[in-house]
Formats: structure tokens, sequence, C-alpha cells
């Protein structure tokens, strides 16, 4: 009789139980594809949800952190850029990917840096490549653009070859160096 | 040893000095590649370091919106150019996961065979390297000779000694021959009696253990908060490795174990790094053993993956495919969503954050990168040891700049 009955085990169970006693209804909405269960979380909420992950479901490594700007996307209704935070339970091996959507005209995030240091250079890396600002973060400048470069360079309206910035770097002489 | 310096009274008692700022790198011979450090120096002590990276001024994420899936393996062998067929499993892992593909069993043991070479192959060069920097130039050289018949495997097997491009949507560009195979032997065969000498060279070398043990400790609560993967959190005592956790291609049915230290010195990640290469060898063996027969690619009529180039020269179903695949406005579609995928690479997570909106181009290519994430805890690391320990630690880290500025 085993065979006839679907096998399918919901990794994600657990985690899913505790967070609906956490935070009831409402607070998140989720999705799947392939194997990737994705909580979408508003911003106000992101922190208490991250946090909750962290301390109660056991997700104690944040694997990864990075933007993406959804500018003129295919059905899309949510907001301009989201990032995500990928967590690992390394206890399980569960994984768990959670979005947040900020919009343009102040794109703010609250940090994940108190919870992991880890999301210090990735947070910065969003914020030079997307202008998405992390508030609460201890030393939010740009990381891999150099400081006097005005515009995002990850943006769905910046080309791909650029709008000149380049020409227009300070040029530093020996002399002067 | 440093650790037992800091604590000395005089040190710390000392009248405040002026401290001191010491460019290190870009281009310095220990650094390897093209990092900065800038280094503020209390005598030779270090009292802060920052890390300035933003050199190569790549790219390869916005290139990634521009190229389709089977263009972008030649920007993803690059990003880290130690061990670029790792990359490119890592690639293609993460759009066969976004479109669903179940690979053939040949085709999932060759790019565990080709992972593990090229792991093998990064290795080699960061323990190598972490010797040379340390005054053990004989090491590197054993080290660096085993390199070069890996070179030889993948010239043999693609066409290409440095950057193979080998893997595509749903297979590889050519299936192994018997030529490839018997440079692999010949490779397997060489590995103990080099292996064997490193060791011999390096692990009781007094020399090489003083300047690595009780260096750069990380503990295993701050490896995690810090988000290190691989050899680096291996290390100190975090045992997770998606071979292991995670099973993707054909891991699950090859038998290896995860080897791990619990110190957390440049010492122990040199020894997770020696003993993963025979963890390695010992897949290649078995993936070797084990290699099914049966085709490499996906079947034409799947109407996924370019066909070979037999297949387009000589059929007209073949041509048909390439066509579809090669010209503008047509290709494969792809679903409207995305996709998280990450592999083991040699120095940790590989992942690809991979949005897709339908076309055979990625929307947004974001490449998770170890070597990223482990320069950023360089600063915590080097703190209050010495300038001469700099190198220790960069070497132990392994750190790759094309992956740090993508």
């Amino acid at each position: 009789m085993s065979t006839a009955t679907s096998n399918f085990v919901d990794p994600h169970a657990e985690t899913l139980k505790t967070l609906s006693s956490v935070f009831g209804e409402g607070v998140f909405s989720q999705s799947r594809f392939r194997d990737n269960l994705r909580l979408f979380v508003p911003p106000s909420r992101l922190i208490e949800l991250l946090t909750a992950l962290k301390t109660r479901c056991g997700f104690g490594l944040l694997a990864e952190l990075g933007g993406a700007d959804y500018l003129g996307y295919p059905g899309r209704t949510r907001s301009r850029f989201e990032v995500h935070y990928v967590l690992r339970n390394l206890e399980t091996a569960e994984m768990i990917v959670v979005k947040a959507g900020v919009d343009d005209p102040d794109p703010t995030l609250p940090s994940a840096v108190p919870l992991w240091p880890g999301a210090d250079w990735m947070e910065r890396e969003v914020f030079d490549m997307f202008g998405v600002r992390f508030a609460g973060h201890p030393d939010l400048r740009r990381i891999l653009m150099p400081d006097e470069f005005v515009a995002y360079p990850l943006r769905k309206d910046y080309p791909l070859r650029g709008r000149g910035e380049r020409h227009n770097f300070p040029k530093l002489t020996r002399g002067e160096s | 040893m440093p650790a037992s310096l800091l604590d000395e009274p005089e040190l710390e008692t000392e009248a405040k000095q002026a401290t001191w700022t010491l460019n290190f790198g870009p281009q310095h011979p220990a650094t390897h590649t093209t990092l900065r450090l800038i280094l503020e120096l209390d005598g030779e002590r270090i009292v802060k370091a920052t890390p300035d990276i933003g050199y190569l001024h790549s790219g390869f994420e916005k290139l990634g919106e521009h190229l389709n899936f089977n263009q972008y393996v030649t920007v993803a062998d690059r990003k880290n150019y130690i061990s670029p067929p790792m990359n490119e499993v890592a690639w293609h892992h993460t759009v066969e996961k976004l479109m669903g593909i179940e690979l053939t069993p040949r085709c999932q043991y060759i790019r565990v065979i080709i992972g593990e070479l090229s792991r093998i192959s990064d290795h080699l060069l960061c323990t190598g390297a972490a010797a040379l920097d340390l005054g053990a130039f004989t090491a590197f050289l054993y080290a660096f000779n085993l390199r070069e018949q890996i070179y030889d495997i993948y010239e043999e097997m693609s066409g290409y000694r440095f950057h193979p491009g080998y893997t595509r949507v749903g297979g590889v560009l050519y299936d192994f021959n018997d030529r490839v195979l018997g440079r692999i032997r010949t490779f397997m065969d060489n590995f103990q009696a080099v292996y064997s000498d490193m060791s011999k060279l390096l692990f009781r070398n007094r020399i090489f253990l003083d300047r690595m043990r009780g260096v750069g400790v990380l503990s295993k609560a701050d490896a995690i908060a810090y988000s290190c993967t691989g050899p680096v959190a291996r290390g100190s005592g975090v045992t997770f490795d998606i071979r292991k956790d995670a099973p993707y291609l054909a891991y699950p049915e090859l038998d290896f174990e995860v080897p791990y230290c619990t110190e957390g010195d440049c010492w122990a990640r040199f020894m997770v790094r020696m003993e993963e290469m025979q963890q390695s060898h010992h897949i290649l063996e078995q993936a070797l053993a084990k290699l099914p027969g049966g085709p490499v690619n996906l079947p034409i009529a799947d109407k996924l993956n370019l066909p070979d180039k037999l297949t387009t020269y000589n059929s007209m179903e073949g041509l048909i495919q390439h066509f579809e695949l090669v010209m503008p406005n047509r290709g494969f579609e792809t679903p409207v969503d995305e996709v998280y995928a990450a592999i083991e690479s040699p120095n940790g997570e590989l992942g690809y954050y991979l949005i897709a909106d339908g076309s055979e181009f990625g929307w947004r290519v974001r490449t998770r990168p170890p070597s990223f994430i482990h320069f950023s805890v360089f600063p915590h690391l080097i703190k209050g040891y010495m300038l001469a320990d700099v190198v220790a630690i960069l070497g132990s880290l392994s750190i790759i700049a094309a992956e740090l500025d993508r």
C-alpha cells in the first residue's frame, strides 16, 4: 500500500510551523520553485523574520545576500528592487530564501549586520551596485566602484558600456601621488 | 610565536607611538593577484587592516545579462581562474536547475571528474603558494609541476588549456575519449608521489609550522557568523559540505569523507586542503571505475542543448537544432522565475542566484563568490599579528581577485 501513497515529505514543514506560531498569518507570503522556498516579507518586518529564523529555527549561516533590479521585468507588479537572503541550517542542511522589496525614491532596508557580521561586505556591494541603502550598517561605502563614481552599474537603466563616467575620473600624476 | 608575543607586557605598556601606514600590494609578489591592503602598523604589529578591492573592474555580472546561458560559461570560467571547470559546473548546475533538466548519468560523472580535478588543482596551488610565501620554494615547484598535468587533461578534453569552457546546458562540449581518460590515469598515478614529497617537505618543517600554527585563529562561532564556507570554515570545525549535506550530481553514489580541524588557524586550513586533495583523489578513483556508458548530452529531441559538431554537420536535425539555439531571437524558453543553486567549490560555497525572464539570457546573474566573503574576514584575522603574518593568513584564505570584483 505504501507504494501508492505519495511519499513527499516537505523539508520545510517544521520551519513553517514554527514561523506561523510566532507570526501568525499575513506577515510574509511564500512561493516555491524547484527546491527553493522563498518568503517575501515587507521591509518593516524583515529583521524580525530573520531573527526568528536565526534564533528559533536554527538558520545559523547567512550563505548569500544579493540584490536585483526588476525594472521592466515581464509581469512585474511588486517593488522595483529586491534583496535576497539565503539562509542555511547547518544541522539539517535546510535552505531558505528570504526576499524583501524596496522602491525607488528611497530604497532603504534595515541592515542584517547586527545579526550576521558576514553581511557587511555583501550589503555594501548591493548598495554599490543598486543604490539600495541599509539603515544601521556600520560602514556603508562603495566597495567595488571608486568613491567618485555616481551611478549604480547593475541597475537595468544603466547601459552596458557606461555613460562616460570613467573619462571623468580624477587623474593623479606621479608628482601628486 | 606572535600570539604569545602579544601577551608580553613591555609591548602593551610601551608609550603610545604614532602608527604608520603601509600599502601592501597590489601586485606584491606575495599577494599573487591584484589585492591591495592598507595596513596601519605600530612598529611591525598590525593595528588595523583595510582591504581595498576593485582593481580589475571586470563587470562579470552585467555581462551575464547580455550573454546567453551557453555563452556565459566563458565568463564563469574566468571568475576563479585557478579552478575554471568548477565554475562551469556551478553555472550550468544552476541553469539546469532553473530549467528542471536531469543530466545523463555519464554527464553527471564527467562533471564530478572535472570538478574534483579542479579542486585538486586549486588546492595544489593554494598549499604550494602558501609554502612559497613562507620560504619553501621546492614544495611549490612540485605542486605546480603536477598542475601542469591537470592542464594537459583540460587541453585534451576541450582544446583549451586554461579556460576550457567545457560544459553546455544539458551536457558537455565533447565526450571523454580514451586519451583523456589515459591522461587522468597518468595524473592520478603521479599524484601520490608528489603528495608524499610535499608532505615530507612541509608537515614537519619547523619554520613552516611555526609560521602557520596559532596564526590567524578563527573560532567556529566566528566562522559561521562571518558566512565562511569551505576549507576556511572546516578548518574551524564546521563540518558542513554541500557535496554531503545537499548532494548534487553523482556525489550520493560516491564514498568520501569531509576532513575538518578544530584549531581554526592557518595550519588547520592548510591541513584541511591537503586532506581534501586525498579525498578528491579517492573520489576520482571511484568515478573512473564507475563511469557509465551511454550518451553524454541530452537527446536533440529535447531542444535544449547544443548538438556536438559531428551531429551538426552530419544530420539535418542537428543542423536545425544548432541553428535554433544560435540564431538571435530564437533559442530555448525558460520559466519566468528565479532560482538559487550552489555547489562546493574548492574555496567554499559557489552559488548563483539566477533570475530568468523567459528568454535564454539571464535577467540577473548574481554570483555568490567564496573569496569575497573570506576577504572580508581578513581584517579581523590579522588584527594584532605581525606584518609577516599577512602573507601566511592571505595564503591560507586563498583569495582570487577576479572573484572579488565581479
